[in-house]
C-alpha cells in the first residue's frame, strides 16, 4: 500500500511536483497519465530514490514505512521496483549474474536463504519462458544489444523474479509494437496480486486496454488534477489533456 | 527528507588495505647501502658458484653507468639507492640446516595464514580433494617455504627457490639465466641482476604437463628493504605449466622498492601461462608511502608453435612500471597479454606489453583494461613490432579505460612498428565512465553502492578475468570487489 501526501519535489531550484497526493491500496493497479513535462517520470524517480531529486515537503509511506528516509537500495529491498523507460546496458555482466545478485540481496533482506546458481537458473528459466524470453538472453550481458521489446520484457522478468510489493512502470509501452505490448501486458497481469500495488505511468491509453487499471489519475503542473475509473482513459484519448492544462 | 548528491562517487576504491600489518620477527640484514661488497656478500650468503658472482659483478658495473629511465608517465622524488637494505631475512634457528616446512617461524606461518596462503600441503579429506596449488613463499629477501616439491619431482618438475636452484641445478640455471632479459637490458634489470636475493625457479621437462598450479607468494615485511626477486621458468618441448604470483606488503609511510626480473622460455610446442595478482601496499589517501614496483618481465617463445600468455591484475603499488612482453621467435608461436590495472588516490601506473614478432605466422593478442579513480593516473603503453622475417604476423590489440570521478587520468600509448607489408595489425581503444544511470539501475534492484560498483567493474574486466586460472578466479574477483569496499555513499 502506497501513500503519498502533499509531495513537493524540486530538481535544483525548479519545483516539479507541487503537492501531489496519491493512495494505492494493496491489490490495486493505478495509472498516472499526463502530458510531457507534467512530472510523471519525476514521480517514479523520486519514489525509487534517484539522486538529484529533492523532496522539500510531504511524506511517502509504503505499508506504513517512511521510504523517504531510505536510500535507493533500501527502498528496493523494502519492495519498490521501478521498471524503467530506458533500461541501461551493463556490459560484461550477464543477466543471470545480475539477477542472482539482486535476488539474493532481496532475499537476505527478507531473512530468506540465498539461492545458488543452479536454483537461480531453474527459477529464471521458468519465468523467462512465461515471458517468451529465450534462455540465451539470460546469458547475454544486461540489456546489451537487446531490442526495445526485449529490454522491456527483461524489466518485467526482473519484476517477476524480485517479487516487489510496489511495482512502478514508467512508460513500459514506449517503443513497443502491438505483439510486444501484449506480451508485456500479459506478464504484468500475471503479477497482479492481493498483496501488491502497481503504479503505471503512461502517455497513452493504449497500454491500459491490456492492463486494466482500477483507477486513473491525471497529472499536470505537478499535481493530480483529476481521478476516475478506467473510462477516464478513453475520455482523455478523445479530448487530450487540454481540459487539465 | 531525501537529498542525495548527483555527483559521481569519487573514492570508491578507498579501502583499508587489508594486508597492511607487519610481522615482528628476528631478522638478519646486511648493512644499508649498495656497493660491490654488498653484491659479494649476497652471493656468498647464497653459496653461489663463481659464474653467478661474476654475472652479478658485471651487472653491478653496468648498472653504475646507467641512468634511471624517465620516459614513463610517472613522477616520484629521486630514489636514494644507498638508503635501502639489500638483504633482510628471517633468522634461522640453525644457520646451516636447510629449511623445511616444520622449521618455519610460527609467526611467519601466521603471516601467510592471515594472507590466506597455505604453507601446508592439502590432505585428502573424506575422499574429496580440494584443488591443489603448490606454493613458494618469499619473505623479504629469501624463500621460506616451498610446498609439493617432492610430488612435483616425481614428474621431473623442479619447483624451488632460485637460490637453491643456483647451487643444486647450477648448469641448468646457467644455461637459461639472463638469456631473455640481459643484465644491460635496462636500469632496473641491471640492478636486479646485481642484487637479487631469491625468487622462484621452475623447470618442466620435455613432454610433461604440470599436474597442478604453481604459485609464488611475495611478501615484503622489513622496513627500508628493497625486494629484488628473480624468477626463471623453463618449459621444454611439449611441456606446459601455469604459474601464478601474488604480492602484498605492510602499510608504511616511506616508499619501498620492488624491482623484479622474470624470464620465461618456451621451447617447441611448449605452453607457459603466467598470472599475477599484484596487491602491494598502494600508499595512503594522500599518496604517502607505498611500493615502487619496477619490474621487467619477458617471455621468449623460442620454439615452433610455442605459446606464452601473461595475465595480470594490478591493484597495488604507488608506482607501477611494468611491461610483460613476448618475443615470438619460433614460427607459429603465440603471445598473449591480458591485463587489469586499477589505480586510485595518487597511484600511478604505466604498464602494458611488448609483442616482438620475429618468426613466421606468429600471432599476438593484447587486451588491456585500465580502471582509474581518485587522483590517479593509468597509462597503457604497448609496442607491437613486426620484423622483416615475421611473415603473416597477426596482432589484435584492445585497450579499454574506465574512469571513475573527474580527477583521474587515463592514457593509451600504442607503438606499432611494422617491417612486413603482409602483417595484419588491429588496434582498438575505448574510454568510458561508470554512469550514474548504471549505478542507479543496480541500486534500484537492491544492490549497495559497493555491490553495484563491483558488478560493473567486474563486467568491464570480464574478458581478462576469464583468463585467470580457475583456482584463483574467485580470489581475483573478490580483490576487485574488496578494493571497492566502504567507499561510496
Amino acid at each position: 500500500m502506497l501513500k503519498i501526501k502533499n509531495l513537493h519535489v524540486a530538481i535544483g531550484e525548479k519545483e516539479i511536483l507541487k503537492g501531489l497526493d496519491l493512495h494505492i491500496p494493496n491489490g490495486k493497479v493505478h495509472a498516472v497519465m499526463g502530458p510531457n513535462g507534467s512530472g510523471k517520470s519525476t514521480l517514479s524517480y523520486v519514489l525509487a530514490g534517484k539522486a538529484g531529486y529533492n523532496v522539500t515537503k510531504g511524506s511517502v509511506t509504503l505499508d506504513g514505512k517512511d521510504i523517504l528516509s531510505m536510500s535507493c537500495n533500501e527502498r528496493a529491498l523494502a519492495g519498490i521496483f521501478l521498471a524503467m523507460q530506458y533500461p541501461v546496458e551493463i556490459p560484461g555482466v550477464s543477466n543471470l549474474t545480475f539477477l542472482k545478485t539482486a535476488l539474493n540481496a532481496v532475499r537476505s533482506a527478507k531473512g530468506l536463504p540465498e539461492l545458488d546458481a543452479m536454483q537461480m537458473l531453474k527459477l529464471l528459466k521458468t519465468k523467462a519462458k512465461e515471458l517468451g524470453l529465450s534462455e540465451e538472453m539470460l546469458k547475454r550481458a544486461v540489456n546489451s544489444g537487446f531490442s526495445g521489446g526485449e529490454k522491456k520484457r527483461n524489466e518485467i522478468l526482473q519484476m517477476a523474479v524480485l517479487e516487489p510489493s510496489l511495482c512502478i512502470m514508467d512508460e513500459i509501452d514506449s517503443g513497443l509494437d502491438i505483439d510486444a505490448l501484449k506480451t508485456v501486458a500479459d506478464g504484468v497481469n500475471a503479477l497482479r496480486s492481493e498483496n501488491r500495488s502497481m503504479l503505471i505511468i503512461t502517455h497513452y491509453q493504449r497500454l491500459l486496454e491490456y492492463i486494466r487499471p482500477d483507477r486513473i489519475h491525471v497529472l499536470n503542473h505537478g499535481k493530480i488534477q483529476r481521478s476516475g475509473d478506467a473510462s477516464l482513459a478513453l475520455e482523455l484519448e478523445a479530448e487530450g489533456y487540454k481540459l487539465h492544462a | 527528507m531525501s537529498n542525495t548528491s548527483a555527483n559521481p562517487p569519487e573514492n570508491i576504491f578507498d579501502e583499508n588495505y587489508k594486508y597492511g600489518f607487519s610481522t615482528d620477527i628476528a631478522s638478519e640484514s646486511f648493512p644499508m647501502g649498495l656497493n660491490e661488497d654488498i653484491v659479494r656478500l649476497i652471493s656468498a650468503k647464497m653459496n653461489e658458484p663463481n659464474w653467478m658472482l661474476k654475472k652479478r659483478l658485471n651487472a653491478f658495473a653496468v648498472w653504475k653507468n646507467m641512468k634511471e629511465p624517465a620516459w614513463a608517465k610517472v613522477s616520484y622524488p629521486p630514489i636514494d639507492y644507498q638508503n635501502s637494505y639489500y638483504y633482510s631475512a628471517p633468522k634461522k634457528k640453525d644457520e646451516n640446516a636447510p629449511m623445511t616446512l616444520d622449521d618455519i617461524d610460527p609467526k611467519i606461518k601466521e603471516t601467510y595464514d592471515k594472507l590466506g596462503v597455505p604453507l601446508h600441503e592439502q590432505e585428502i579429506f573424506a575422499g574429496v580433494q580440494k584443488p591443489r596449488v603448490a606454493v613458494d613463499a618469499v619473505f623479504d629477501s629469501i624463500s621460506v617455504a616451498t610446498t609439493y616439491k617432492e610430488e612435483l619431482k616425481k614428474h621431473g618438475i623442479i619447483f624451488c627457490p632460485i637460490s637453491e636452484a643456483i647451487t643444486k641445478h647450477s648448469d641448468l640455471v646457467q644455461k637459461y639465466f639472463s638469456t631473455v632479459v640481459p643484465p644491460d637490458d635496462n636500469f632496473f634489470a641491471a640492478l636486479n641482476t646485481a642484487v637479487f636475493t631469491d625468487g622462484t625457479f621452475v623447470f618442466v621437462p620435455k613432454g610433461v604437463r604440470c599436474p597442478m598450479e604453481l604459485s609464488s607468494y611475495f611478501r615484503i615485511n622489513a622496513r627500508n628493504t628493497g625486494q629484488f626477486e628473480r624468477t626463471l621458468i623453463i618449459a621444454e618441448e611439449g611441456a606446459s605449466v601455469s604459474y601464478l604470483e601474488g604480492c602484498t606488503a605492510p602499510q608504511r609511510d616511506e616508499n619501498q622498492l620492488h624491482a623484479a626480473v622474470v624470464e620465461l622460455t618456451a621451447l617447441d610446442n611448449a605452453n607457459i601461462k603466467y598470472s599475477t595478482v599484484q596487491n602491494w601496499y598502494p600508499g595512503d589517501k594522500e599518496g604517502k608511502g607505498g611500493i615502487y614496483n619496477f619490474v621487467t618481465k619477458r617471455g621468449l617463445c623460442k620454439g615452433r608453435n610455442s605459446k606464452i600468455s601473461w595475465t595480470q591484475i594490478e591493484t597495488g603499488s604507488s608506482i607501477t612500471w611494468k611491461y610483460p612482453s613476448c618475443v615470438l621467435l619460433g614460427d607459429d608461436s603465440i603471445g598473449e597479454f591480458y591485463s587489469i590495472a586499477i589505480t586510485n588516490n595518487y597511484q600511478q601506473a604505466d604498464t602494458g606489453t611488448k609483442m616482438i614478432h620475429i618468426g613466421k605466422n606468429t600471432s599476438s593478442t593484447i587486451i588491456a583494461k585500465s580502471i582509474s579513480a581518485g587522483h590517479s593516473s593509468g597509462t597503457y603503453r604497448g609496442l607491437v613490432k613486426v620484423t622483416k622475417s615475421a611473415k603473416n604476423a597477426k596482432n589484435k590489440t584492445q585497450c579499454d579505460n574506465l574512469l571513475i570521478g573527474g580527477s583521474c587520468t587515463a592514457n593509451t600509448i600504442p607503438y606499432i612498428e611494422s617491417g612486413q607489408s603482409c602483417a595484419v595489425l588491429e588496434h582498438e581503444a575505448t574510454a568510458s565512465k561508470i554512469s550514474d544511470e548504471q549505478l542507479f539501475y543496480c541500486k534500484q534492484r537492491g544492490l549497495t553502492d559497493e555491490q553495484a560498483m563491483s558488478l560493473i567493474v567486474n563486467g568491464f574486466c570480464k574478458e581478462v578475468l576469464q583468463e585467470i586460472p580457475m583456482e584463483f578466479a574467485v580470489e581475483a574477483q573478490k580483490l576487485i570487489g574488496l578494493s571497492l569496499e566502504g567507499s561510496v555513499g
